[in-house]
């Protein structure tokens, strides 16, 4: 399978903080990895690195074979490289529809401050987009809903649905499945990933759930003090012994407790 | 529907024209003011769509007269179509300039900052002796392409101009809104973040409507100062950015004809207000004012919304 993403001996600092180091990553495409760590270990500026919104202070990274290192992260996004957000990131005021019409519009539109003036928003092609990403997110009840009074997985299935609107190829899911309830989680991430699927779309998750990273992931990184200490299957990442000992924690528990 | 939109608003503008030479001087005056000053309340929608007031929009109306006049008295050129083109482009390359600045700022600081910038020039305009001062100076007289009108002429011609250049703007504006840069208005007001991560710039867009709306102001004071004859610096003055967004309130942010017609509307209650009752004005103002904000909060605009939509549910 071709390389989607390739990062090498990535490094970022903050004055004295180390915040990742040596951070060397092949993703192949259509890949979904799940991402874990605990807070502080790197993740998310590992994340923001790619998405261009830290500049590393060492290292390389190639989005199908370009180097996009540093660049600035509307261009990233440009490129297509997309990302949700930990909390969901919506148009409150907008409804479901044209929360996804502004978005469709946008990633269609070409480059700079002028394609914005001079192209309609509601164009056919802009709005049979947002059409059918809303029903890949099954989400089409709630199309006339102000995206305000929507509930909170709802919430997160629009905030994911505006990222993958423009047909990313890559796709940074932050904490898709915080604040949302055990019982829902599941269900989310179900619809989520199958859309992904359908999309062909490359994914990186952060995920503190491990039931959930056992069960979406191809591949998992574990994150500890700014690098990767373990990459593989969920099997292989999961079982291993450091990862026990600094993230998931399992051995340091007793044998009889479930996981809660 | 934007067509449709297109044909009424054209028909509007038609009908206003058709019916200035059966109007008396003072009505035809009044109106032409009006329709100059709506340019400005329509920069200020522009603003307003995206959660921004300018409590300072009198600045670019006092840049477009004093553009105007300025020209006219120190070159003596008076063509009327030039002298409001220039005004507006000056007016609309200062809010280029200052936009730098302005697009950073939001809410509150949005607005006073406005406000402080149109005060300096204010200041600058009242120790400014050689420019009459507080007194200000009279425009000499504008013509139409070589042609000198005068009287009734003058002010139906002034009248015509002010219309043609409001339609102009209308559909532009019309045209902006439906652009993803108009439409990014709302988004912007809700969550500027997200905005980013699509991949635009907001300071960007904000500096857009900084530009539209300072180029829309210039447009007015230019015009303004063509029909009124006479520029002076309560121009820039904070009472006269006030009246423009007391116009926006009254307007409201919903559609592009409301401007024009809450305009008209407060020109016409202002001359009748000072008429009738001398020194009550802004009792009658404040009284509009907090009328509106209780039972209009989207303004005037919505009314014709509201009736429309009645019609549609009993089709």
């Amino acid at each position: 399978m071709s390389e989607i993403l390739a990062v090498r001996d990535l490094e970022k600092t903050f004055g004295s903080l180390v915040a990742a180091r040596d951070i060397t990553v092949s993703i192949p495409a259509e890949q979904t990895v799940g991402v874990i760590g605990a807070n502080g270990a790197g993740k998310t500026t590992f994340i923001n690195m790619i998405t261009g919104h830290l500049v590393p202070s060492k290292g390389t990274i190639l989005f199908e074979n370009k180097d996009i290192t540093g660049l600035p992260s509307r261009e990233i996004t440009r490129l297509g490289i997309s990302r949700s957000f930990q909390v969901a990131q919506i148009f409150p005021t907008l409804t479901v529809r044209e929360n996804m019409v502004v978005a469709a519009a946008i990633a269609r539109r070409g480059g700079g401050m002028l394609g914005a003036v001079t192209t309609p928003v509601h164009s056919p092609a802009a709005l049979a987009e947002a059409e059918a990403t809303v029903e890949l997110f099954q989400i089409s009840r709630y199309a006339d809903t102000p995206a305000g009074l929507l509930p909170q997985g709802v919430r997160k299935l629009l905030d994911i649905g505006m990222a993958v609107v423009g047909w990313p190829r890559l796709l940074l899911l932050d904490e898709p499945t915080s604040g949302i309830s055990i019982e829902e989680k599941f269900d989310l991430m179900q619809v989520v990933m199958s859309a992904l699927k359908t999309r062909r779309i490359t994914v990186l998750f952060v995920e503190h759930d491990m039931e959930i990273v056992g069960r979406f992931a191809d591949r998992v990184l574990a994150f500890y003090e700014g690098t990767v200490i373990a990459d593989g299957t969920p099997e292989q990442t999961l079982g291993d012994a450091k990862v026990q000992e600094l993230i998931t924690g399992v051995k340091a528990r007793s044998a009889g407790t479930s996981h809660v | 529907m934007a067509a449709r939109g297109h044909l009424v608003g054209a028909l509007m503008f038609l009908i206003a024209a058709a019916v200035g030479p059966a109007l008396p001087d003072w009505a035809v005056s009044l109106a032409a003011i009006a329709f100059a000053n709506a340019l400005v309340v329509l920069g200020l929608v522009v603003m307003w769509r995206a959660g921004l007031v300018s409590f300072g929009q009198a600045l670019y109306y006092c840049i477009g007269a004093y553009a105007v006049a300025l020209i006219a008295r120190w070159t003596g050129f008076t063509d009327a179509v030039a002298l409001v083109a220039i005004g507006g482009v000056g007016a609309g390359i200062v809010a280029a300039l200052v936009g730098f600045l302005l697009a950073r700022y939001r809410e509150i600081f949005f607005a006073m900052l406005s406000l402080a910038l149109s005060m300096i020039l204010y200041g600058v305009l009242v120790k400014t002796e050689s420019l009459g001062s507080t007194d200000g100076f009279s425009v000499a007289t504008p013509t139409f392409f070589g042609l000198s009108l005068h009287g009734d002429k003058l002010i139906l011609a002034l009248y015509w101009l002010t219309l043609g250049i409001d339609a102009i703007a209308a559909a532009a504006v019309g045209y902006y809104f439906r652009s993803i840069a108009g439409a990014l208005a709302a988004p912007i007001r809700d969550n500027e973040i997200r905005v980013e991560f699509l991949g635009v710039s907001v300071t960007g867009i904000v500096h857009g409507k900084v530009v539209i709306a300072g180029t829309l102001g210039g447009l007015g004071g230019a015009l303004a100062a063509l029909t009124i004859g006479h520029v002076d610096p309560a121009m820039a003055y904070w009472t006269t950015s006030g009246g423009f967004v007391f116009v926006t309130i009254l307007a409201g942010a919903g559609s592009v004809a409301a401007a024009f017609v809450g305009s008209l509307l407060f020109e016409a209650a202002r001359s009748i207000a000072v008429d009738v009752m001398p020194g009550l004005w802004q009792m009658l103002l404040g009284a509009v004012l907090l009328l509106t904000i209780l039972f209009l909060p989207e303004g005037l605009g919505s009314l014709a919304a509201r009736v429309g939509k009645r019609g549609e549910v009993k089709r």
